[in-house]
């Protein structure tokens, strides 16, 4: 996984590439958003002119470590990426990091097809890194991003994602510093997998998490739920009907400050994504042993949403979100924090959709429209439509 | 969706809920008949807005629940033959047979895809002309057109590498069964309303009649369900027994002559056996002549001896005869997690309702 700078220009007989490190230009700053290539010595240089073409494909040779390998990094990589960090291309990112607590999450993407209707997986790998930062207080530092690649990418496709990737870091103003690139046989992969490291800061005196929630907290979901999941199943081609579900995947890390800034005294925030929010909230009652009660018809659906879950047998509840978090505040706090949500594009469907109770710890309960109510159970799986 | 809302209006469900306390002098069991009614009596508490003298008893029209553990192992089997592909409705994956779920079969390599229409099944057989498709068609009358459907069109195209495993089954044999028993508990059904929209109810007078009951064809919307509980009971206090519709936007009475014609050309009415209650006389349907070639019963002559856990009282539960937590087993041997019998697979099932609601603390059933 280490490589020295130098060995950039020579062939690497390693079986793996690594994209920490690559061409020095940290002394030729003017060239670091375009390929370089002239001042590559030597008898590479010629290769490095060719551009790759518009129907070449990711090759094992690409992972061999190579002259293949080092095209990935200057032409698709580090244009896209481009940071000052990485092009230290040290082993490891060497970051400068204020007072407070570090805060660490990884998560890796696999989702097929890559592209969907409001988003792609390398979009989805950065938000997805920095929703779990921002839901944990931390404010996000830095992403490193590790990229498992299917022989027989097109490479066109991958700069693309590339350059998602890179714009993403850059709307949410932070880098990616470090990453990596394997390449797998043909067959031993589904094109492209992400994993996205994430690190961040929680300062001093930001006391969130879930030992904080307690009776008497009001439960509000910052917008509509099962837009992610929805599109994603609509865009798979499985489904026998087409819609134009949009995935809600979005980074939530400045909805999240500007509750910071109102001085809402968040106790705990988790943004549901797989198993939707049937999984988050039992997950957490279970966590701190205390009882939710959520008023159903005050959780937000998108009236597409629901059609199409209606349509399918799914429990909306059940479906996934990508840019959505569940927020725990004092009771006293919860309207005021509701107009913070509401007036943030990202958080205008917010509402206040239920409370925390002593009674039935660890069991989350809908309470219906009619009065009535029902046990919101742990989804076993993936949600399963149902022929009756 | 704007149209739905109305049927799930909370201050018309306020309204007939009333109506149904004003009405009931006596106790009175009625069995919803459908999986799709017990799911939205679950989903949204319908039974915590009648009086606690009426009993709602979850019949037997789950599919799921009653596809005989053969028939699962059979699907079982043939999916785990070279080049097949088995195709199933979702709710079927996890269903338990004597050597696991379908699911349990994907871990180990097989090709079994969750379709939501049957004609995907076609689709993935035009798509693959080297693999055997199997369709795994489960369902009452609701499913059967569809798959027949699919069927006609296979034989249409002369797909091959298309068959089905057929297990449909006919929800009046059973409720006949039901009410025939002397230990029969029921004092009135609630027909399965999408199964009527395919049938109509002409076949129910004779049933009503015959055993003194009323049946009520009923939707699945709370307001609907209400409303087929509200005309059940004021039949049961007049002491009444007829055919009523109460789900009239859909259903007609001589059902949809389209899908049944369908049906009469590909299937024909067999024997059928129904997990944890036994075989009911003329309760299924199998291919018919024309359509035999497309059997995968036929195509995949396979043997074995399915094992039915002894424990699981399943049947007595679909019947009507236990509840769910009157069972040894209940919460014990079978959760939702390691289900022994049908009915605690899905959330809608008799068994896994019970053990979501058998949670919650006492206090708070108290205060409902």
């Amino acid at each position: 996984m280490n490589e020295n700078p130098e060995t950039a220009s020579t062939p690497d007989t390693k079986s793996n590439l690594d994209t920490k490190s690559a061409p020095d230009t940290a002394n030729t700053p003017d060239t670091a958003n375009t390929p370089d290539t002239a001042r590559t010595a030597g008898l590479s240089s010629w290769q490095c002119a060719i551009l790759f073409s518009e129907n070449e494909r990711v090759s094992m040779t690409h992972g061999g470590g190579g002259k293949l390998s080092q095209r990935l990094v200057d032409e698709i990589f580090f244009p896209a990426m481009e940071n000052s960090i990485l092009h230290r291309k040290l082993d490891a990112a060497l970051l400068d990091c204020p007072n407070g607590t570090i805060a660490m999450t990884t998560d890796s993407y696999v989702v097929t097809p890559r592209f969907f209707p409001g988003g792609n997986i390398a979009k989805l790998s950065v938000y997805g890194t920095i929703n779990d930062l921002a839901v944990s207080g931390a404010t996000p530092i830095a992403i490193s991003a590790a990229w498992i690649l299917e022989e027989g990418l097109l490479l066109s496709e991958l700069k693309q994602l590339a350059e998602e990737m890179g714009a993403a870091a850059r709307e949410v103003g932070v880098a990616v510093v470090t990453g990596d690139t394997k390449v797998v046989d043909r067959g031993r992969g589904d094109g492209c997998y992400i994993t996205t490291t994430g690190i961040g800061i929680v300062p001093p005196g930001r006391n969130i998490g879930l030992n904080r929630i307690c009776a008497g907290d009001a439960i509000l979901m910052s917008g509509t739920i099962g837009d992610h999941g929805m599109a994603i199943m609509a865009a798979r081609g499985g489904l026998p009907i087409s819609t134009a579900i949009v995935s809600d995947c979005a980074p939530l890390h400045e909805l999240i400050a500007s509750l910071v800034r109102a001085g809402i005294r968040i106790h705990a925030m988790r943004d549901p994504t797989r198993g939707g929010i049937s999984s988050a909230l039992n997950e957490l009652a279970n966590a701190v042993r205390l009882g939710f009660v959520i008023e159903e018809s005050c959780v937000p659906i998108a009236p597409l949403v629901r059609s199409a879950c209606e349509m399918l047998g799914i429990d909306p509840w059940t479906v996934a979100n990508e840019g959505k978090f569940l927020l725990f505040v004092p009771m006293a706090e919860s309207e005021r924090a509701l107009k913070v949500l509401q007036n943030h594009p990202l958080g205008q469907s917010a509402a206040i959709v239920g409370r925390v109770v002593q009674d039935h710890p660890g069991i989350v309960v809908g309470k219906t429209p009619y009065g009535t109510q029902r046990v919101v159970v742990m989804p076993t799986g993936d949600s399963l439509p149902r022929i009756c | 969706m704007k149209h739905l809302q109305e049927y799930r209006d909370g201050d018309i469900a306020d309204s007939i809920a009333r109506s149904i306390h004003e009405s009931t002098t006596r106790s009175w069991s009625i069995m919803e008949v459908c999986g799709g009614q017990t799911h939205s009596i679950m989903r949204y508490g319908i039974d915590q807005l009648i009086p606690k003298s009426i009993q709602l008893i979850h019949g037997p029209g789950c599919p799921v629940c009653v596809t005989p553990i053969e028939t699962i192992d059979r699907a079982h089997a043939i999916a785990q033959q070279p080049k097949v592909i088995l195709c199933t409705y979702g709710d079927m994956l996890r269903v338990p047979g004597s050597r696991g779920s379908l699911s349990g079969l994907k871990t180990q390599g097989c090709d079994v895809r969750t379709i939501y229409s049957p004609l995907q099944a076609c689709q993935i057989a035009r798509d693959n002309p080297n693999r055997s498709v199997v369709l795994f068609a489960i369902g009452f009358e609701t499913t059967a057109p569809a798959n027949a459907m699919a069927i006609k069109i296979a034989k249409t195209e002369k797909l091959k590498n298309f068959s089905v495993l057929v297990s449909h089954v006919l929800v009046p044999p059973a409720i006949e069964m039901i009410a025939s028993d002397p230990t029969c508990r029921v004092d009135a059904f609630l027909a399965a309303g999408h199964v009527c929209a395919v049938t109509g109810y002409e076949a129910y007078h004779r049933l009503a009649e015959t055993y003194r009951i009323p049946i009520v064809v009923t939707g699945f919307e709370p307001v609907d369900l209400l409303e087929g509980i509200r005309l059940a009971v004021l039949q049961l206090e007049k002491g009444q027994a007829f055919v009523e519709n109460a789900y009239q936007r859909t259903v007609a009475a001589e059902g949809n002559p389209t899908a049944q014609g369908v049906l009469k050309e590909v299937f024909q009415v067999t024997d059928r056996e129904w997990r944890g209650i036994g075989t009911i006389l003329s309760s299924g349907y199998t291919l018919s002549e024309a359509f035999r070639d497309f059997d995968a019963e036929v195509r995949f002559p396979l043997e074995w001896k399915p094992v039915e856990c002894t424990n699981c009282r399943a049947g007595d539960v679909l019947r009507g005869l236990l509840k769910p937590n009157q069972c040894a087993e209940f919460g014990k041997g079978c959760t939702p997690d390691s289900p022994l019998g049908a009915p605690m697979v899905s959330h809608e099932g008799a068994c896994a309702a019970y053990y979501q609601f058998s949670q919650l603390s006492p206090k708070m059933n108290a205060s409902r």
